[in-house]
């Protein structure tokens, strides 16, 4: 074997190879077919362009696929992530918004900039509501021992009449600035939520990978039978990950809410879990449990908002945006499966026979 | 073969590896028409892949089929049966929510302008059940009957999809009570008086005696020979079954009486009235530090039963156990691992590896688990004492960042071993920790079992293959239906353990 098949291989066999080359073609593409894509422009004192939008806008799927890549790694699947979302945004909103309960409030009042609770409560309220929502999927799954789908299909239906209760079936808007910086703000030049996303990242990556928890979540995912044997608690572990997934879902929530500045529990997050599941297979984890990469979900996580800017950028009609990223996700499933990896080897390795 | 045109199917030198085992070596079987023929062996013997090759399920490597004296290539499951041969599997693979007729007839319905004929299908299924003695209501759902029943409509519908020459049957008694087996062995004579072959997998020995004409043994993918089964004892079908084989193990008996010094006065282990209905009868047992315990016995006698409940895998329903003179109260592998038990279960497929982890993290998982996730190892710790059991255990490996499941299997019991002595025990059950290894890795496990005996650790040692339990052991407990039914602690033979395996029925 000569050195260039051999690095192939291992180029090959890395994690993050394959969702880092779906970027690299979207990227692609962009460059030929969208003119000003790698514009960046300084406005308001902040950079602008599409791949900051991309930035921005990704980073509630960045977050809520950060979650869902351990859940998924164990085996399991969380549908509740949207549903989750909603209920976070419509905690966080009904505490700032003096609006509660059909309480007639005169509209001078309404669009103060103010807040009934102080914002650090309601961030800590909204966060703690949907860290619970993770801990009851966790419960289900790992203690009453219910399929993950069908335990998560629970509170991904119920999880919005929740979010309706909440906000007593109202969508609530919010006009208090200071909460409007989660999802709007822009520290450094660049936008704040994708700092936000830079430290949840940063701290579960640390939690599963500076302790052993990364290496008992991938055990459990491959065979949870043999790591019981070995002594590992798989019902633990499992509870820890739908939990992380409930906090990453409820982050997603605030910064969601704030950059729309209004909570809608029947629209937020909606159909977020897929677009989550999907970043996790993008970035190469089994939907079988296993080895799992963070950094590689959250590269398949801008690989689906990169499409879905594209498609504004070069101006496809709404309607007919579904079923293009229907097709490009296509592909890119396609170049996933052995099959087309093992035609793409042998034909890699027979040019590199003949140069 | 002097009379190979009465063979109705002939098998030659069928060889077949999978990944790191050789399931079967040229193992040749042979079918009379109208015989009954008992394929018996322990597990991983190679009964099942014989059945595969026989039935199309899996391709052998080398060797010749020949059915009615014509060289075959059995392709599939569906050519099988095209062919004649029949199979009825252990678990019935029928339509539990269809009716009896229809399961029977699937496929084959009696049809008239498209339309399918009811009345002339339920008569037909009717009719074959007839044949199998059995009358019931054809038209009821097949849940509706119990198990037997449900296994005479399997066989109705295996006799009933070709002209059926060959009938495997493959455990068909598993989950059949005393009267609906003699029920079944009517079947099978009356189907053999009408010149059937059929195949009889089973490891009840004691119902190979009561209906096969001949039976073939086969051990670790080996044919050990095939017998008119009237000829052969009981006693010698299970030495065969087991094996022995003869060995030079001077230096391993030297061993062996060093270790045996070292055992000390106090039972390390106790457990006392232990027991989990349905899973094993109360026992009293006791573990040395410095011994080897061998369990000898039977598939099905108690002994992994045993050896999972003293590792914690089930909570006993009754008994104790105290472990260096402390009550046990939390009965899970997290907390006997805390304890100092180890435990090398019997699949190591299933139970032992994590397949798609590297050879370091499968080495240090349990010692970690014992840990705690908090307290990571560092990459240096964990690369330290990898590389201190591939050396100590001649793993042979090109890297510790290899997937285990590219090892041969030696090699992968051997990974499983360097888990738990990473652990630092004081007890260590090894559940058969040489079935389906090469010879040369079989020697090396048992020395390295006597070797830690000499250091001081308490050893269960399970094994199928008696030379092995006597070879290591120290001390013998003998098992059978669940009981333990004898203890050798002196100088003991095979034939003495095989008859207390065997019973008084022998």
């Amino acid at each position: 074997m000569n050195d260039s098949t051999f690095s192939w291989h291992r180029l090959r066999d890395s994690q993050l190879f394959w969702p880092l080359l779906a970027l690299a073609l979207i990227m692609l593409f962009n460059l030929i077919f969208t003119p000003n894509f790698y514009n960046i422009e300084i406005k308001d004192g902040h950079l602008s362009g599409f791949l900051i939008d991309i930035l921005n806008r990704g980073s509630i799927l960045m977050l809520v696929a950060i979650g869902m890549t351990m859940v998924i790694a164990t085996g399991g699947v969380d549908l509740s992530v949207g549903a989750v979302v909603a209920i976070s945004a419509a905690t966080a909103t009904v505490l700032i918004n003096p609006a509660l309960a059909n309480q007639l409030i005169s509209s001078e009042e309404l669009i103060q900039d103010v807040t009934r609770t102080p914002l650090w409560l309601c961030v800590l309220a909204a966060l703690t509501v949907s860290t619970i929502c993770g801990i009851w999927n966790g419960l289900l799954v790992s203690r009453a021992r219910i399929q993950p789908m069908v335990a998560t299909l629970v509170l991904m239906v119920a999880g919005r009449g929740i979010a309706q209760l909440i906000t007593n079936g109202q969508i609530i808007t919010v006009y208090y600035s200071p909460y409007f910086f989660i999802g709007n703000g822009y520290l450094l030049g660049l936008p704040f939520s994708l700092y936000i996303v830079a430290i949840v990242f940063l701290i579960v990556w640390l939690f599963a990978r500076r302790t052993a928890f990364g290496l008992f979540v991938e055990s459990v995912g491959i065979n949870a039978r043999s790591s019981f044997f070995s002594g590992i608690n798989e019902q633990n572990i499992k509870l820890i990950v739908y939990t992380l997934c409930g906090f990453c879902a409820g982050v997603a929530g605030l910064i969601y809410s704030s950059n729309v500045k209004s909570a809608d529990a029947n629209n937020a997050g909606l159909d977020l879990e897929l677009d989550a599941i999907l970043a996790v297979v993008i970035g190469g984890t089994l939907m079988s449990g296993g080895r799992f990469s963070l950094l590689a979900s959250v590269i398949g996580a801008l690989f689906i908002q990169s499409v879905t800017t594209t498609m504004y950028a070069v101006g496809v009609p709404a309607m007919a945006a579904m079923a293009i990223k229907g097709v490009v996700v296509l592909i890119v499933v396609l170049l996933y499966s052995d099959q087309t990896k093992n035609v793409l080897t042998h034909m890699i390795e027979r040019v590199g026979v003949g140069s | 073969m002097a009379d190979a045109d009465s063979n109705l199917l002939q098998l030659q030198g069928i060889s077949k590896a999978f990944p790191g085992v050789q399931a079967l070596d040229n193992v040749d079987f042979d079918l009379k028409s109208g015989e009954i023929h008992a394929i018996v062996g322990e597990n991983g013997a190679g009964k099942s892949t014989l059945i595969k090759i026989i039935t199309g399920v899996e391709r052998a490597d080398t060797g010749t089929i020949r059915l009615a004296g014509n060289e075959i290539e059995v392709k599939s499951p569906q050519h099988a049966q095209e062919l004649g041969i029949s199979t009825v599997y252990q678990e019935i693979d029928l339509c539990e929510n269809l009716s009896v007729s229809e399961n029977i007839m699937l496929g084959r319905e009696p049809r008239k302008r498209g339309r399918i004929v009811w009345k002339e299908m339920h008569k037909q299924a009717d009719e074959a059940l007839r044949h199998l003695n059995v009358s019931i209501d054809v038209t009821e759902e097949l849940s509706d009957y119990s198990i037997a029943l449900q296994q005479m409509a399997a066989i109705a519908r295996a006799l009933n999809i070709s002209s059926a020459k060959i009938l495997i049957l493959d455990e068909p008694t598993s989950s059949l009570d005393t009267h609906e087996t003699e029920e079944l062995f009517d079947v099978m004579r009356q189907l053999k008086e009408e010149g059937l072959g059929i195949v009889f997998i089973t490891h009840f020995l004691d119902q190979v005696y009561e209906i096969a004409d001949r039976t073939t043994v086969l051990r670790n993918g080996k044919l050990v020979g095939t017998f008119q089964t009237e000829t052969l004892p009981q006693l010698e079908l299970i030495s065969k079954m087991i094996g022995r084989t003869m060995w030079d193990f001077d230096d391993m008996a030297q061993i062996k009486l060093t270790a045996g010094k070292q055992i000390g006065d106090e039972p390390l282990l106790e457990a006392r009235n232990l027991g989990r209905i349905g899973t094993m009868s109360p026992f009293d047992l006791d573990l040395f530090s410095g011994e080897v315990l061998g369990f000898a016995g039977l598939l099905g006698s108690g002994r992994t039963e045993t050896a999972e409940l003293l590792f914690g895998i089930y909570k006993p329903d009754s008994g104790t156990i105290t472990m260096a003179d402390m009550p046990v109260k939390d009965f899970s592998p997290q907390s006997s691992i805390g304890r100092g038990v180890a435990f090398c279960p019997e699949d190591r497929k299933a139970e032992g590896i994590i397949d798609d982890l590297t050879v370091r993290e499968n080495i240090i998982l349990a010692m970690q688990s014992n840990q705690g996730w908090v307290r990571r190892l560092s990459r240096q710790q964990q690369y330290e004492l990898a590389d201190k059991y591939i050396e100590m255990l001649n793993i042979s490996t090109p890297s510790a960042d290899q997937a285990v499941k590219n090892l041969s299997g030696g090699n992968q019991q051997k990974v499983i071993l360097a888990r738990w002595l990473a652990t630092n025990p004081k007890v260590l059950i090894l559940d058969e920790p040489t079935r389906g290894i090469d010879v040369g890795a079989k020697a090396e496990i048992q020395k390295i079992v006597l070797e830690l005996a000499d250091e001081g650790m308490a050893c269960l040692f399970i094994s199928s293959e008696l030379e092995e339990v006597l070879r290591t052991s120290h001390r013998i407990i003998v098992l059978r239906d669940k009981n333990m039914v004898a203890e050798f602690t002196d100088e003991v033979d095979e034939q003495t353990l095989m008859e207390a395996m065997a019973g008084s029925a022998s």
